[in-house]
């Protein structure tokens, strides 16, 4: 029995690569889906929602013809880098980080929707600027909903299978993760091995969500503090 | 900020005391605005000036005020009209102007306070002074917190202070800014007395000292008459009166299905006699179910009505602009009437009226008396005081109402 712990490694790279970034590219489109009016603004969330209920493989098969050489995307990174996206860290990275968008953006949507309105007009009635009312206020007022989302986006890349073995396959060091790793020793009848790096997987994103959620507690209401009535 | 204009405007003109002109620094605020609001089929429609001083929003709610603050501090935009202070355009719909709301230094203090509830109070207070440097702002944000008396609430958050200096700080985080308009969206609404009247204290001598226009929304009517120098009533979207709080206010109220619940007591009266200097008038109250003479037929009640007269009953009401001869509606709450089984004598109310006890019914806890005194009246009592008054039905009694007591509709 010996765990894997490049493919640990290599998770745990790819998780935090994927929540920093997904943190990033989550707040523009959870702030666009809960602050517009647009009144097709639906489509975008069904949209955004759709890794929750789409096979992995569904969504890793067309990944893989997105990222591939004769797709138009394919055809620019090979022209700019030299190789396919396909089977590589970043096509891996890519792939999560699309996997795992409606476990980001909602979180922060709903935490964005549940900040009352009066306090971005008190923002603005003091002069600040949308971006600046966004940082000062919005931002601070949804710490626990941005943290839930960066938590779940961890976890969630911690443990995905489907759409990392479409696009990554099992090469060691590169795309080899634990779930894909526990996936092989099972194959190969290596119940105790398997056990053992299951187990630690499950530990890992346990004490994670738990560390994540304890200290979530707000400190504060999340409301407008109202005069007495 | 515009220069000191403080000329009076159109014919629709809200007027501050001259003294006031004469401290004038901001320019006085002119606003004309329509507003459909799509969801309910409200629509705003207003035209008023407000010189630098309080001028009073007054309006049921429901009456737009809000809405109307809201699209002056440039929170909604107008769907035509024009918005400027001095000569500042704010808003103008034809010449495709609108100001976002953090460039038109406007301080608004929501009817909720919207204080930033992650912030402490010394932090909400200088949210507005971003742009000034470290050593003014902490000298500003001093200053303002002792002049409305709350410094030492400094460190603390907003749910951790109670709602007169939540008020406080909602008022200090507006102030601080040195605004150019001051809109005040039922600032005060339920304080007690005395911490609302120290804190319109306190906002009375920083806009001596700052003279810019303050808008102030009430449905107070006390709050009218202790701050306001000029008062515009809104009702439905619309201006319905401007001028001097006694000016407006004492108009009837228009007579709606609102206003007449709780009002057990629905009787027409006529306008006898006004006593300017006492602020009050005399009524004749007319039997709803004799019925009035019929316009034109019967102008002055007391000199014409002959024929087996009903009895009138003259009733000192609050004045309003009315002339004599004219037919108002007063309402009268059953449980503002006082009962009593002899004639009550040294009483403040002005109106003791003779009648005779026609019935007496048990409502749950309490008894609906009613009186015949000329007019039917109903009036509450309480179990206890049927029993050791010993009341029944026949019985000569005595009501007490207060002038105000009686308040006033338009027929």
């Amino acid at each position: 029995m010996s765990i894997d712990w490049q493919a640990f490694w290599l998770t745990l790279r790819l998780a935090l690569i994927v929540s920093a970034l997904l943190f990033i590219i989550g707040l523009p489109i959870a702030y666009w889906i809960s602050f517009s009016r647009w009144r097709w603004k639906f489509l975008v969330e069904a949209i955004v929602a759709m890794p929750i209920v789409l096979p992995p493989t569904v969504l890793g098969f067309y990944l893989l013809v997105a990222l591939g050489p004769r797709s138009p995307l394919g055809r620019w990174w090979i022209s700019l880098t030299g190789h396919t996206l396909a089977f590589t860290f970043t096509g891996l990275v890519i792939g999560s980080i699309l996997y795992s968008l409606p476990f980001a953006v909602q979180p922060f949507a709903a935490s964005f929707s549940s900040i009352d309105r009066r306090l971005i007009s008190a923002s603005a009635t003091l002069g600040a600027s949308p971006l600046n009312t966004f940082f000062r206020v919005t931002v601070p007022l949804s710490r626990p909903g941005l943290i839930t989302g960066a938590a779940l986006t961890f976890a969630h890349t911690m443990g995905e299978f489907g759409v990392v073995l479409m696009v990554g396959g099992n090469i060691p060091g590169v795309t080899r993760t634990v779930s894909i790793e526990i996936f092989d020793q099972v194959q190969a009848a290596n119940y105790a091995t398997a056990n053992a790096t299951a187990l630690l997987l499950l530990v890992i994103c346990f004490a994670m969500l738990a560390i994540v959620y304890g200290s979530n507690r707000r400190s504060w209401p999340i409301t407008a503090i109202n005069g007495p009535r | 900020m515009g220069p000191d204009k403080t000329e009076r405007g159109g014919t629709t003109s809200v007027s501050a005391p001259p003294a006031a002109d004469a401290h004038a620094v901001g320019g006085t605020l002119r606003v004309q605005v329509r507003k459909q609001i799509a969801e309910s089929g409200f629509l705003l429609d207003v035209e008023f000036n407000a010189a630098p001083g309080f001028t009073i929003l007054f309006g049921a709610s429901g009456a737009g005020k809000t809405t109307l603050l809201d699209c002056v501090a440039g929170l909604i935009p107008p769907n035509s009209g024009r918005i400027a202070i001095g000569d500042r355009v704010l808003f103008d719909a034809a010449a495709r102007i609108q100001l976002p709301a953090e460039r038109r230094k406007i301080g608004y203090v929501f009817q909720d306070l919207a204080l930033f509830p992650h912030l402490t109070v010394e932090k909400n207070v200088e949210f507005g002074l971003s742009n000034v440097p470290l050593g003014e702002r902490r000298r500003r944000t001093a200053s303002i917190l002792s002049a409305l008396r709350i410094p030492h609430l400094a460190g603390r958050r907003p749910n951790e202070i109670s709602g007169g200096e939540r008020q406080r700080v909602a008022l200090a985080r507006a102030l601080v800014t040195d605004p150019v308009i001051l809109l005040l969206d039922e600032p005060l609404a339920a304080l007690d007395v005395a911490t609302k009247s120290r804190i319109i204290d306190d906002l009375r001598a920083w806009n001596e000292t700052h003279r810019v226009p303050v808008l102030y929304v009430t449905h107070s009517r006390e709050e009218v008459f202790a701050l306001g120098e000029s008062a515009i009533v809104l009702h439905h979207g619309r201006i319905l009166a401007t001028g001097t709080p006694h000016e407006v206010l004492s108009a009837p109220q228009q007579e709606t299905v609102a206003n007449l619940a709780g009002f057990e007591n629905i009787l027409d009266a006529n306008v006898e006699s006004l006593h300017a200097d006492r602020g009050t008038m005399t009524c004749l109250l007319y039997p709803s179910e004799s019925g009035k003479p019929s316009p034109g037929e019967a102008p002055h009640a007391k000199a014409t009505v002959k024929k087996t007269p009903p009895k009138l009953v003259p009733l000192e009401t609050p004045l309003v602009r009315a002339e004599v001869g004219s037919w108002l509606r007063v309402g009268i709450r059953a449980g503002d009437i006082l009962l009593a089984i002899v004639p009550p004598v040294g009483l403040s109310a002005r109106n003791v009226l003779a009648g005779r006890l026609v019935s007496l019914e048990r409502r749950d806890v309490m008894i609906s008396a009613r009186v015949d005194c000329g007019v039917e009246l109903e009036a509450h009592l309480t179990l206890a005081a049927r029993d050791s008054l010993k009341l029944e039905a026949g019985r000569e009694v005595w009501l007490v109402i207060k002038t105000h007591s009686c308040h006033l509709m338009q027929s």
